[in-house]
């Protein structure tokens, strides 16, 4: 026990439960040391009690890094509290660390700040090479110069009441501190402890049961931390998944028959889920020789009226452009969910950025309109599947959805989705085909037609990449082209005048409005939310179509003296690297929606590999409001 | 029940197809293009099995030889260069009823389509491949092709092609789970039906490499087999290719080869001197990927409704 820092440990008096409205812990340890296991039980659990919960995997790029290294830090953010949490907030408020390299990981993340209260594997203090205990004692003297609240605690040493090695088994007892010190229900834990080692039988069962519950007695031995935070006021059903698991059920509850895919993180998780499930609703995973082969198998299922999805990752959706370029001419029913990564190339393999969306939007050669839509929570994760498949059914092409891996990997909690048999796609279709209907039966107006499939008496028709006519019959002339491509790009203006305008968040108009897109929405959501607090004329939409556009765009926009984006992608310095605007790059949506609505907007976009905090963009925002402000001030004495 | 058919009313009129059921456009191949051969062997053979003509799916990639789905009254799938395999596959995947063509060029399979062409192979789903190998591009204008021999003049090797060729049986007989390779010349009508036909008959991916003239660009790289008969070597086996004797009689350097030797079948594939032609391989026993990849198609929205109740019972809380 440290003799320094003494808040928060036991010296003789007990405190009972402070009631907390949330809280942010995190596991962080080597990569091996199970701390995500035990963070993702931890947020079951508190999700079980009913809390709000969001978490964040803490993810090494490497799958066996060096021990003890800042860039090996792997682990799991857990925010949960009161109400629905959106986003993995701003600083931790205790923080669980093995040892004391891995911390240095998190703090060049800028994850904790003064306060943050750290429980730390103490073991290396005594360890036996004296550069591992150098390099201990001066981390924590560094620490607390910072400011940090450090408990140096016997975790290793108690682990070996249980086992001989508590590298297997310290994340348990954890889960027991962790349990002890936030009051969570032990019967709950121990049934996700049955779960997690069901496979292993009893006798694992039984040990780590005991780890459990020797962290828990540990906590009340060493530590008079002990909170309270109460469950929600929701009586909804709910239900606690990850993106991927929610991309996973989205795709069973569309009916979907086939899961064509190339392993890429952070996409592959979802079909390891599927691959375990899947067959029991008669689905089938296919494991492609790569991403080409994997699009061109589903689109041949889809072709012959089973329903099927590619699910991939940046690297993979490149690969990919050729034949969705294909699927867009041929117009043939495709989903393809993009889990985005950070990018170009192998980019950031395991980390998050929002830099697909040009891609996903243009990266076909030639005139190729397609469906593009982005998740914004985990929750729509799931519906966006389900609503994918029926709009690539509807209007006949491909639809990408867009996460990424900010989704992929964090869980939350949300209301259990009340199934229902619109969603699943119909059963194949082997009736007579009308006579007389061409294969590409283009309404004028909408460019909607029905499609033959395979076993249609009288439907027969080839399928072509090349311009066609309405027979598909092969065309090269001038005018047979420019009714294909319009009648393509008919489709998606027939979508748009379907869809609504965004709501926005807060007030009508304003001084500021922020547009986002994907994962951002919590995190965005939150710090307008504590701007408009103090007081300030800020508001946000947030759009999940972004082809077509949703609708109403401009008229919004025009409400508001500044508009900008904030995304997960890159983007210039503002003014560019030599004041030219002109020449500056901008983030994708900006791009986007100055392209396509003329208003100035503005931007503001990085790349760190790591979903925004609140507080950065509250930051951000303010610093704009006030040149709104001064701008203003400044226009009114020129007058 | 009580020993009626139940189903009398739905009885349909037995349905016969003639040539013209199978005949779609008109063929734009040149004058003189092996091509041409090709798809009247496959229509007849559609017509003598009766296939019906909405169950039969024509895929292909880009290429000349891959204008074949167009030129049939059957569906089509007229792709992207090199990738009509994973098409083809995935069709099958979840469609086991239905009867499937592929038409692929030699650069189409063995040089922008070689990774899907070794894994196709592997899966080994039920369906006719037909290797046009012509032993350059048609479609681009003569560029050297995978299959091209050293020396042949292209426009892109103006000089001759310098590397020794690939031999796509050689190479699919060096596949994993590979079930069935034959070879057949597109200038003998009889032999090329009777390979079609018995690739056809087999249960597992055929392939079929088809040695095809290119009038435009490579009129004379089979002069020499087509003028002389004796460098043909007919493979002969009771299990193997029957063609027609009238059509075959020419070859008298026959071999009895037994297509389950697969050794054999490596060695004749190889064979440099002669154009070994009829089934060089067939192993009827070999695992189809459609056999795991169908399990499920019948499963009902109830049941799969009901399923997933169940699943996302495991993440409420
Ligand atoms: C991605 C892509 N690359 C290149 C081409 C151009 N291309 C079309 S057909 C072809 C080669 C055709 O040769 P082969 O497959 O031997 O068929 P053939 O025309 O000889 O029947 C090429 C290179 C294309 N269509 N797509």
């Amino acid at each position: 026990m440290s003799s320094g820092q003494t808040a928060g440990t036991k010296d003789g008096q007990a405190i009972g439960p402070k009631v907390l409205g949330e809280c942010i812990v995190e596991i962080v340890s080597d990569s091996g040391e199970g701390a995500q296991k035990a963070g993702q039980s931890f947020a079951t659990v508190c999700a079980k009690m009913g809390n709000g919960v969001w978490t964040v995997e803490i993810i090494p790029a490497e799958i066996k890094p060096p021990a003890r290294s800042r860039a090996g830090a792997s682990g799991i953010r857990i925010r949960f509290g009161s109400r629905p949490m959106t986003n993995m907030g701003d600083y931790a408020d205790l923080v669980v660390a093995f040892n004391e390299q891995v911390l240095y990981g998190r703090l060049l993340n800028d994850a904790y700040r003064e306060g943050t209260v750290i429980l730390l594997e103490n073991k290396w203090a005594s360890d036996p090479d004296e550069q591992i205990r150098d390099m201990y004692n001066s981390a924590v003297e560094d620490f607390r110069a910072r400011g940090l609240i450090v408990h140096e605690l016997p975790m290793h040493e108690a682990c070996l009441e249980f086992v001989n090695d508590p590298k297997l088994g310290k994340n348990m007892f954890v889960l027991g501190m962790l349990s002890g010190i936030f009051d969570r229900d032990p019967s709950i834990t121990r049934r996700e402890i049955a779960a997690i080692f069901k496979k292993k039988g009893e006798a694992v069962i039984e040990t780590n049961n005991k780890l459990f519950q020797g962290g828990i007695d540990f906590a009340r031995k060493h530590l008079t931390y002990h909170f309270s935070v109460p469950p929600m006021s929701s009586k909804q059903e709910l239900i606690v998944t990850n993106g991927n698991d929610a991309v996973g059920l989205g795709v069973m509850a569309a009916g979907m028959e086939l899961v064509s895919m190339y392993p890429i993180t952070p996409a592959t998780s979802a079909t390891h889920y599927l691959a375990g499930v899947f067959h029991k609703m008669g689905g089938f995973i296919h494991q492609a020789e790569d991403e080409i082969a994997a699009i061109g198998f589903a689109i041949g299922a889809s072709y012959a009226g089973k329903t099927a999805c590619t699910i991939t990752s940046g690297p993979g959706l490149a690969l990919k452009t050729e034949f969705i370029g294909l699927a867009v001419m041929a117009e043939v029913p495709l989903v393809i969910v993009d889990v985005q990564r950070g990018g170009p190339a192998t980019g950031l393999p395991t980390k998050i950025e929002q830099g697909d969306l040009m891609a996903a939007l243009y990266a076909s050669p030639g005139d190729s309109p397609k469906i593009v839509m982005a998740a914004a929570t985990i929750e729509e994760c799931f519906h966006m599947v389900v609503t994918a498949r029926q709009l690539a059914e509807m209007f006949r092409g491909p639809v990408i959805v867009l996460t990424d891996a900010n989704l992929a990997t964090g869980q939350t909690c949300y209301p259990r989705p009340k199934l229902s048999e619109d969603w699943m796609a119909p059963p194949l279709d082997q009736s007579p085909w009308p006579e007389g209907v061409a294969p590409y039966d283009w309404d004028p107006q909408t460019g909607l037609s029905r499609r033959p499939i395979p076993g249609q008496r009288g439907g027969q028709y080839v399928l072509t990449g090349l311009a066609h006519t309405k027979h598909s019959h092969v065309a090269y002339d001038p005018r047979s082209n420019q009714v294909g491509c319009e009648m393509r790009s008919r489709k998606i203006a027939a979508l748009r005048s379907t869809l609504k305008p965004p709501k926005v968040h807060g007030d009508e108009e304003g001084d500021l409005l922020v547009v986002g897109w994907g994962s951002m929405l919590g995190a965005i959501e939150e710090a307008v939310d504590r701007l408009r607090a103090e007081g300030h004329r800020v508001s946000n939409v947030h759009l999940r179509f972004l082809s077509p556009l949703e609708p109403g765009l401009k008229e919004i926009f025009e409400r508001f003296t500044r508009v900008m984006t904030v995304e997960l992608n890159y983007s210039d310095p503002s003014g560019g690297f030599d004041g030219d605007w002109e020449g500056a790059r901008r983030s994708h949506l900006c791009q986007h929606l100055r392209a396509q609505t003329l208003v100035d907007i503005d931007h503001w976009s990085v790349t760190p590999g790591q979903p925004l905090r609140p507080g950065q963009i509250y930051d951000v925002l303010k610093g704009r409001l006030e040149a709104i402000r001064s701008a203003e001030g400044s226009a009114v004495g020129a007058r | 029940m009580f020993g009626l058919k139940t189903d009398w009313s739905l009885e349909t009129l037995p349905r016969y197809f003639t040539l013209e059921d199978y005949e779609g456009g008109t063929a734009r191949w040149c004058p003189g293009c092996g091509d041409h051969g090709v798809l009247s062997a496959v229509q007849k053979i559609c017509r003598d099995e009766q296939l019906v003509p909405e169950k039969t799916v024509c895929v292909s990639g880009i290429g000349c030889s891959s204008r074949f789905p167009h030129y049939m009254k059957t569906y089509g799938f007229h792709g992207l260069h090199g990738r009509a395999l994973p098409v083809a596959c995935g069709i099958k995947a979840r469609r086991p009823d239905l009867t499937i063509w592929v038409a692929t060029g030699d650069g189409d399979c063995c040089s922008i389509g070689a990774a899907h062409w070794v894994h196709a192979i592997r899966y080994n789903m039920d369906m006719v491949v037909m290797l046009f190998d012509n032993n350059v591009y048609g479609l681009t204008k003569n560029q050297t092709s995978p299959t091209s021999r050293p020396g042949l003049k292209t426009n892109t090797h103006p000089r001759g092609a310098v590397l020794p060729p690939l031999n796509p049986s050689e190479t699919t007989l060096g596949i994993a789970n590979v079930s069935f390779v034959a070879q057949t010349v597109d200038w003998n009508p009889v032999h090329v039906y009777a390979t079609l036909r018995r690739a056809y008959h087999h249960k597992g991916l055929s392939f079929v490499r088809i040695f095809q003239r290119c009038p435009q660009y490579t009129p004379r790289v089979f002069e020499d087999a087509q003028r002389d008969p004796s460098l043909i070597m007919l493979l002969e086996h009771e299990d193997g290719v029957r063609a027609d004797e009238a059509g075959t009689k020419i070859y008298k350097n026959r071999v009895a080869h037994d297509p389950r030797d697969l050794n054999k079948a490596r060695e004749l594939a190889a064979r440099e001197d002669v154009l070994p032609i009829g089934l060089l391989y067939c192993d009827p026993t070999r695992p189809r990927y459609e056999e795991f990849s169908s399990v499920g198609v019948d499963v009902t929205i109830e049941e799969k409704m009901q399923a997933l109740d169940k699943e996302i019972d495991r993440f409420a809380i």
